[in-house]
């Protein structure tokens, strides 16, 4: 963050500067994509990103292309499309980076789903399909959650393009959303996300991000909480194979009191040692959490693992967390990044299970843990199979049935 | 009947300072229905023995053969070791997170018996299973050795022996850490698997303990890695009053 700075004199209506912590340089909020410099690689949070891959989306031309859009729309669930001058879009959390405000910008208006507290529970889903990688597309997407509603909404993301969404998630008071946020891109696609939540008080928030696909993938959540009682839980999985780039930042903002906020990201990687620098499988996960003076009893906790399943491969993973205030219920977070055990595919080979299908049950076991979390059977197993396939497994195995 | 024969094998490690010889020519001849007892002092090469037979990619075997039933067992990958009928009951199980133990019970089943269980007969094969090692029903959804105690682990590798009936069984150490009660169990498993007469066991120890529940047919001391004496029940006995010393110093000026 030390180089995002912007002067007193730049400074417009829309834009607020805040000061999240002593020693860290002002953020930057704005819908205004000239608020932020054009990234060098240089800053902080750029700097493990690589900006030729979004160079196309960073550039920033108004597009009018669009992905396909299909969606099952529970009663009482209602979408629809907001200009760019409607007031709704007004209160909106504001964009934190130059992709992001370039998504608000160009999507000119948003696509909003409205969930009333009589609405019916099922999963709202929307199935979003590129057809080019040279598509150039950009999207405001708005999930606003209305007070008491109790809300799933699953977003998937196939095909190919160049995608810069911002997606604004309002969780009302005493409401629970489950956002399900999946990039199964086919292999050339690039995908710039920022996820923005306010979370209101006494309000649930659960996310999970799924990366399995895509040449560039790099997913920005951030959450803020409107008054106390908040609960946010970030679950995410990641995939990388050899050349694929995948991102996930988060950035949770404890500025109230007595909120909540867990984080689970794992992630596995695999390269192609024959294809030098083409063939690295790259990951990296950015968790910061800032507790400011006024979130007493603040409760949070953040946890990244990721498994090298060969050796072309790097994986970034940085938790950080800002304390200024003592009064708080517990702060914590852990980091482990490891090679593949072999005596875990010992110990199964020695029961007879053949080497590959032993990779895939230790693959799918780290996996579980997030996976099951989900609580959507459907769409754990359709996770389960695209990470087979990802894997190199084409038809489910002889271990698919065994828990039945 | 099978047979596991085993000659003149030289194993290395490596380490530090280059190539490490632990096994320095074993041989042993075990046969469908008898139990062998190999009994040694730590740092003998036991366990090192135990690994080599299952093919852990640590060891390198520099000289000599295994074969069970004229196969060459060395040529085979550790799976194709297990389902030819090789069992290893390991002296420290891994912990496997994420995969339930039924799931990885019936993977491993149906990898070895080259079929899938019926759904039905194979719960009730694993149920019955664990009632005859006391083990809770709720284990089966608990993930591989995760959280197990030293005991828990131990009976886990015998339900495996018991469901996978080997030709050949080996047990490293797997009287190690248990309390008696945990010994009784785990030692009437294994004595209900040889039961059966098809089973040639090869009883890796440190302690005679075990053999107050397993009874030896033969009882083989290994030393500095290989074997430097043989006989039956009795030897145990001497070993139980004598230790080892003797023969480490033997084996020592030899």
């Amino acid at each position: 963050m030390s180089a995002s700075t912007v002067t007193p004199e730049s400074r417009e209506r829309d834009v607020s500067l805040t000061a999240p912590a002593k020693d860290h340089a002002p953020r930057i909020l704005s819908r205004d994509p000239a608020d932020f410099p054009v990234p060098t690689g240089r800053e902080e949070e750029w700097r493990f990103t690589p900006l030729r891959r979004f160079a196309r989306l960073m550039a920033g031309a108004p597009s009018t292309e669009h992905l396909t859009w299909s969606s099952e729309t529970p009663v009482g669930v209602v979408i629809d499309e907001l200009a760019a001058d409607d007031p709704a879009l007004l209160g909106l959390p504001l964009p934190v980076d130059r992709l992001s405000a370039l998504a608000v910008a160009n999507a000119d208006g948003a696509v909003r789903v409205s969930i009333p507290e009589s609405a019916a529970t099922e999963p709202v889903v929307l199935r979003l399909h590129g057809d080019s990688a040279e598509a150039l597309v950009w999207a405001h997407v708005v999930i606003d959650v209305r007070p008491f509603a109790q809300a799933t909404v699953v977003l998937e993301h196939t095909g190919s393009a160049q995608y810069g969404e911002h997606l604004s998630v309002i969780v009302g008071d005493g409401a629970t959303l489950r956002l399900v946020h999946l990039q199964l891109w086919d292999g050339d696609a690039v995908h710039a996300a920022h996820v923005s939540a306010r979370v209101g008080r006494d309000a649930t928030f659960r996310s999970f991000q799924a990366s399995l696909g895509g040449s560039a993938v790099r997913v920005l959540e951030t959450v803020e909480y409107a008054a106390p009682g908040g609960d946010a839980e970030l679950l995410g999985i990641f995939f990388s194979k050899a050349g694929q780039h995948l991102e996930h930042r988060m950035l949770i903002d404890h500025a109230v009191p007595h909120c909540r906020s867990n984080v689970l990201y794992k992630g596995a990687l695999t390269g192609d040692p024959a294809a030098g620098e083409a063939g690295i499988a790259r990951s990296v996960w950015i968790g910061d959490v800032l507790i400011r003076a006024a979130a007493v009893g603040t409760e949070t906790y953040e946890l990244n693992r990721n498994l090298l399943l060969s050796q072309a491969t790097r994986a970034d993973s940085v938790p950080n967390l800002e304390i200024e205030t003592g009064e708080i219920v517990g702060a914590g977070h852990a980091s482990a990044t490891g090679r593949f055990d072999d005596e875990q595919l010992f110990y199964l080979e020695s029961r007879g299970i053949p080497a590959d299908v032993a990779t895939r049950l230790v693959v799918r076991g780290f996996f579980a843990e997030v996976i099951t979390r989900l609580g959507l059977p459907e769409w754990e197993s359709l996770l389960q199979d695209r990470l087979d396939s990802e894997l190199g497994f084409e038809a489910a195995g002889v271990d698919d049935e065994a828990d039945e | 009947m099978a047979t596991l024969e085993i000659r003149d094998l030289h194993v290395t490690v490596e380490s530090d300072g280059g190539p490490r010889e632990i096994l320095r020519g074993v041989d042993l001849t075990v046969r469908a229905g008898e139990t062998h007892a190999i009994m040694g002092p730590n740092g003998s090469g036991k366990s090192t023995l135990a690994y080599s037979i299952a093919g852990h990619p640590k060891y390198t075997i520099t000289r000599g053969t295994v074969t069970l039933d004229g196969e060459d067992v060395l040529a085979m990958t550790v799976d194709e070791r297990a389902r030819a009928g090789i069992f290893l009951a390991m002296q420290y199980p891994v912990e496997v997170p994420g995969v339930s133990v039924s799931n990885f019970l019936r993977t491993s089943v149906t990898a070895v018996r080259g079929e899938a269980p019926k759904l039905r007969t194979w719960v009730k094969e694993m149920k019955t299973a664990m009632e005859g090692l006391s083990i809770d029903p709720k284990f089966a959804e608990r993930s591989v050795n995760e959280g197990f105690s030293g005991g828990e682990k131990k009976r886990h590798e015998i339900l495996q022996m018991e469901l996978l009936q080997p030709k050949i069984a080996v047990l490293d150490e797997t009287d190690s850490g248990l309390d008696v009660d945990a010994l009784k169990i785990v030692s009437e498993g294994v004595n209900r698997v040889a039961a059966a007469g098809t089973v040639g066991t090869l009883l890796i120890t440190h302690y005679t303990r075990i053999l107050r529940y397993i009874k030896p047919d033969f009882v083989h001391v290994f030393v500095d890695g290989r074997i430097v004496a043989e006989g039956g029940p009795e030897l145990a006995d001497a070993l139980e009053a004598e230790g080892y010393d003797v023969y480490v110093k033997a084996a020592a000026s030899a």
